[in-house]
């Protein structure tokens, strides 16, 4: 679980925070924070994706599952789990 | 302080006339003490928008001072030129027919389209027509996401969601259309040595709504601090025609039509304004539910996704950032 969480928040840190993780706690909620924005989501998306050879349908593009590596750990464990 | 129970579209209601004068005299003001040019030049979609700016100018500064562009390209809706020259003819101003098909050929835009639709729609053919929608922020709570929808000639309809790459590719090649449309206006600013007139709405300036150096460039902007339902009643009292006037707010950058809706503000524009003047001037969002139809909830994501339009719109309205002084230009 440790290592699922420093590969999604690296992936936060490097890809939308240019590598200065300043101001992301776990729980940080990325588009309260202005770390996403539209495009962001997609990028966040796709990452998952690739990453965890998973499938993200689109009931599942929702902030309870995607707004902060809390909820992405979270999800991707239920996700990964089924 | 605004009465928060009279709450309703009312509120939006202007003194068309009192406001028509205003914006004449700032224009006026503005062309003769900073633009310092012979006149204006708009381009003419056949919307609300560009119309009522088109109109404006010329109460300003006279027809024989307002040039008009045409520019529909080949996935322009047909009414799109023939709504254009109505308003032109009406206004009396003198305009130019600028096909952009042949620019958009030669930058590839149709090619580079239709080979990113075709890798996630691989049947999507020439006779196709299609569109980009976004899904509905109130049922994704903010978490935005594009689909393409294209139809086939015979009307067989497909929606696919788009990955980062592939909405990336019809995003940038969409653009060219804005920026084409724009080199062309500042060509004929230059040719007349006139000013060019920007034609977005408050919705769309304040939330991006608009291309970086396509439709958002321009030296003016004289609607853009008016609500979609003000332009509207602007229109009325400038006695846009009212073909123009009734005409559903499209995009018309899309070979399948799209409205405004669709891909942006998720609401029509008359909820769409009530819940941005709503929130401008603090009114709780049960009242604005009340108003507009919605439920709270819903308004509260609407709130939470225009701050979150604002800042990602920042980018779009910046200046060029330098990392060193030029206090001779930037005193």
């Amino acid at each position: 679980m440790d290592n699922l969480r420093e590969r999604i928040k690296g992936f936060v840190i490097d890809n939308f925070l240019f590598g200065d993780e300043e101001g992301l706690e776990d729980q940080t909620s990325f588009l309260d924070a202005g770390i996403v924005d539209s495009t962001g989501i997609l990028e966040l998306v796709d990452f998952l994706d690739d990453e965890f050879k998973i499938k993200i349908s689109d009931e599942e593009i929702l902030p309870e599952n995607l707004d902060s590596i809390n909820n992405i750990i979270r999800f991707l464990g239920k996700k990964l789990q089924s | 302080m605004t009465d928060c129970v009279s709450f309703s579209s009312e509120i939006l209601r202007i003194n068309a006339k009192q406001e028509v004068a205003r914006i004449i005299d700032r224009l006026r003001f503005i062309m003769k003490k900073k633009l310092k040019r012979r006149g204006i030049v708009v381009g003419l979609s056949g919307g609300i928008d560009s119309s009522v700016t088109c109109a404006l100018a010329v109460e300003a500064f006279g027809p024989e001072r307002v040039f008009g562009l045409h520019m529909p390209e080949r996935d322009s809706s047909e009414e799109t030129l023939f709504m254009s020259k109505m308003i032109s003819n009406h206004l009396m101003i003198k305009s130019a027919h600028e096909d952009i098909s042949g620019i958009l050929e030669a930058v590839k835009f149709y090619k580079r389209y239709n080979d990113a639709v075709r890798s996630i729609i691989p049947e999507y053919g020439e006779s196709w027509k299609s569109k980009i929608v976004t899904s509905d922020i109130t049922e994704n709570r903010g978490f935005t996401f594009f689909s393409v929808v294209a139809q086939a000639p015979d009307g067989k309809l497909i929606k696919k969601r788009l990955p980062l790459k592939i909405y990336l590719e019809i995003l940038a090649a969409t653009n060219f259309k804005q920026r084409t449309r724009k080199m062309l206006e500042y060509y004929y600013a230059d040719l007349l040595h006139y000013a060019v007139a920007g034609t977005p709405n408050r919705l769309e300036y304040d939330q991006g709504f608009f291309v970086k150096q396509g439709d958002g460039a321009a030296d003016i902007k004289p609607i853009a601090h008016l609500y979609k339902t003000q332009v509207y009643q602007l229109a009325e009292y400038l006695e846009v025609p009212e073909i123009i006037r009734k005409r559903p707010a499209t995009t018309d950058t899309y070979s399948l039509s799209q409205g405004q809706d669709e891909f942006y503000f998720f609401l029509p524009y008359e909820q769409m304004d009530l819940c941005m003047y709503g929130k401008n001037i603090g009114i709780e969002p049960s009242l604005v539910a009340e108003a507009t139809g919605l439920t709270t909830e819903q308004v509260d994501y609407i709130f939470r996704d225009i701050d979150r339009k604002r800042s990602t719109t920042r980018y779009l309205h910046m200046q060029p950032l330098l990392v060193g002084n030029v206090p001779e230009i930037h005193s």
